[in-house]
């Protein structure tokens, strides 16, 4: 079994993210990680491949700019064989559906068994790309999957969906997302983050894929953001730091008090 | 092209979603407004009369693939394909909810729309639907357009609300063949309940667990606190999908809608998809030791500090107050 992963690099959890009022588009400059989802993906496919089931490679792939190359070599670190680069300056802008459009051409050409991705990126929140992907390559998908297991050509996953948790059978090759309570991602040793730039990886522009430059980028795209604007504000509450607890709990009384909600 | 569709989700009673209802109420009011109608689209077994009330609430046709199963989104996709082909229909719109973000998605590709997801609020702009979509933590707000028909919504939970009339729409089958990729996932079981089942809806006051409580021993306190204010205890997916509470308890974007007197988030960063199911509470009290947790910007009183040390001593406090 061949297993691809989508990773992504996004800016970290620290950094205050804003819109370059320009473009339109988000300020990706600064200090950048791996999305925090994805490496439950790696997670996975690393216990499919521990759990018996014959894996010959994870390929992490990914799309952005050169400094991309980072989210790789940290997917490498924590257990891909390999990486595959799509970088091409005419995909910038590109929305979601010019996103997964692209992505699935990539994957084409690695015509993967199994292709694993976090259920959502930190920066982007779309929840969607795993479908739109899983449609384009015509295959079978589930997303926000919180269990799952591989053995005989299919997966079993579990997730929750509106009424309850859902059990679905898949046969491979398929598209899955994952949520992040599917597994505790390992850390990756210092021999794999030190041996990680040495693994191999592939850089493709878009014409080395078939992506068809009029269906990418900003041109290509099918949204067009109009103009950005701040949130109705809402009157902000009350904030107290601990520092004395009995204090802090005398607080909270009165103001339950004030409020008849005890 | 003209017309807004919308996917109506039932359960296996055949009992239709409120966030769907709500879809469809919004579509027919934007469909008044482009001067076109809405209509809805439904899979499975539904009864004549049930698909026909769905006029009720504003659509004038309801298209019905008996023989397609609900639940998984990709036949759904299909059938959703071949009905806005066939109507030369402009718009999808999907109440929030995991199969409308999965169904979306897929029309994306199929169809070459675009499309905009976690949208809050949907308006006509010279003869074109424009969305409002919360952007980076809903700190900021993108108007966003379609280059071109189709346009694929996507709604957050509880965006649109429901209204009710007296129309019937007309009920007209439709016949899809699936494609090949769409049966081979198999719903071997739908919405299986797991824990305890409790009762967090009709509760007035809420304590709700987040992962902050560190283990699921320590839903104790939370219940403890809960039970000196007469309330009952409700959980983030996370801490429910990690074993620590029942799943008849969670609040936000897959679990229940709630909008008590007071919630009292204890250890909940507040991430979008909790925040869905308890903004509208009356009065939202946090504590959390991140001072730079989300919640801290809806909520009414935030308590920067270890819930650990508070939450025990709150409850004896609260005791003192009502026992004296």
């Amino acid at each position: 079994m061949k297993i691809c992963v989508l990773v992504k690099e996004v800016p970290d959890a620290a950094v205050n993210k804003r819109i370059d009022p320009e473009t339109k588009r988000l300020d990706r400059s600064g200090e950048k990680n791996l999305n925090p989802f994805d490496t439950h993906a790696i997670e996975a496919a690393m216990q499919v491949k521990e759990g018996g089931t014959d894996v010959e490679e994870i390929v992490a792939v990914t799309m952005g700019p050169d400094s991309a190359v980072r989210a790789l070599h940290k997917a490498v670190a924590l257990g891909a064989d390999r990486s595959v680069h799509l970088s091409d300056a005419a995909l910038e802008g590109s929305d979601v559906a010019a996103t997964g459009y692209a992505l699935a051409k990539v994957l084409e050409k690695e015509s993967p068994d199994l292709v694993l991705l976090g259920q959502q990126s930190d920066d982007g929140e779309c929840y969607t790309i795993g479908a739109v992907v899983a449609d384009h390559l015509k295959m079978p998908s589930l997303t926000q999957v919180i269990k799952m297991d591989a053995a005989d050509g299919k997966v079993t996953c579990e997730r929750q969906a509106e009424y309850g948790y859902d059990t679905v059978e898949i046969e491979l090759p398929a598209v899955i997302s994952v949520g992040d309570a599917i597994n505790e991602p390992r850390y990756p040793s210092l021999k794999a983050i030190m041996g990680a730039k040495k693994k191999p990886l592939d850089t493709h522009a878009n014409g080395d894929v078939g992506i068809e430059a009029d269906r990418v980028g900003e041109s290509g795209s099918r949204t067009t953001v109009l103009e950005l604007k701040p949130p109705p504000q809402k009157e902000s509450g009350e904030i107290i730091e601990d520092e004395d607890t009995a204090e802090t709990v005398e607080k909270i009384v009165a103001w339950l008090d004030e409020r008849k909600l005890i | 092209m003209a017309g807004i569709l919308v996917y109506a989700l039932h359960d296996d009673e055949g009992n239709f979603n409120k966030n769907s209802l709500g879809a469809i109420s919004e579509a027919a009011k934007l469909a008044g407004e482009l001067g076109t109608e809405a209509s809805a689209v439904i899979v499975g077994d539904i009864a004549d009369a049930a698909a026909a009330a769905l006029g009720k609430h504003g659509v004038t046709t309801v298209y019905r693939a008996k023989e397609v199963p609900e639940g998984l989104a990709q036949p759904i996709v299909d059938v959703m394909a071949k009905v806005m082909t066939d109507n030369d229909i402009s718009y999808a719109l999907f109440g929030g909810g995991l199969l409308g973000f999965e169904i979306g998605a897929g029309l994306t590709a199929r169809l070459n729309a675009g499309v905009t997801m976690e949208v809050t609020a949907v308006r006509v702009e010279d003869g074109k639907l424009v969305v409002e979509r919360p952007i980076l933590q809903d700190s900021q707000i993108a108007d966003v357009g379609y280059v071109e028909e189709p346009g694929i919504i996507i709604g957050r939970l509880n965006a649109f609300d429901e209204n009710e009339g007296d129309g019937t729409a007309e009920v007209e089958d439709v016949t899809v063949e699936l494609s090949e990729w769409s049966s081979k996932a198999k719903l071997v079981n739908r919405g299986e309940q797991r824990g305890a089942d409790v009762n967090i809806e009709d509760a007035d006051i809420l304590v709700g667990g987040g992962r902050g409580l560190g283990q699921k021993e320590n839903f104790e306190m939370a219940e403890e606190l809960a039970n000196s204010m007469g309330g009952a205890v409700a959980a983030t997916r996370a801490v429910v999908d990690a074993g620590w509470y029942p799943y008849a308890a969670q609040i936000g974007q897959t679990g229940k809608t709630v909008a008590p007197k007071l919630y009292l988030a204890a250890g909940i960063s507040g991430a979008i998809q909790h925040k869905v199911g308890m903004q509208n509470s009356e009065n939202i009290l946090a504590i959390n030791k991140d001072q730079n947790a989300p919640i801290f910007e809806f909520c009414d009183l935030g308590v920067v500090g270890d819930l650990h040390k508070i939450v025990p001593k709150l409850t004896e406090a609260i005791k003192a107050k009502k026992g004296g």
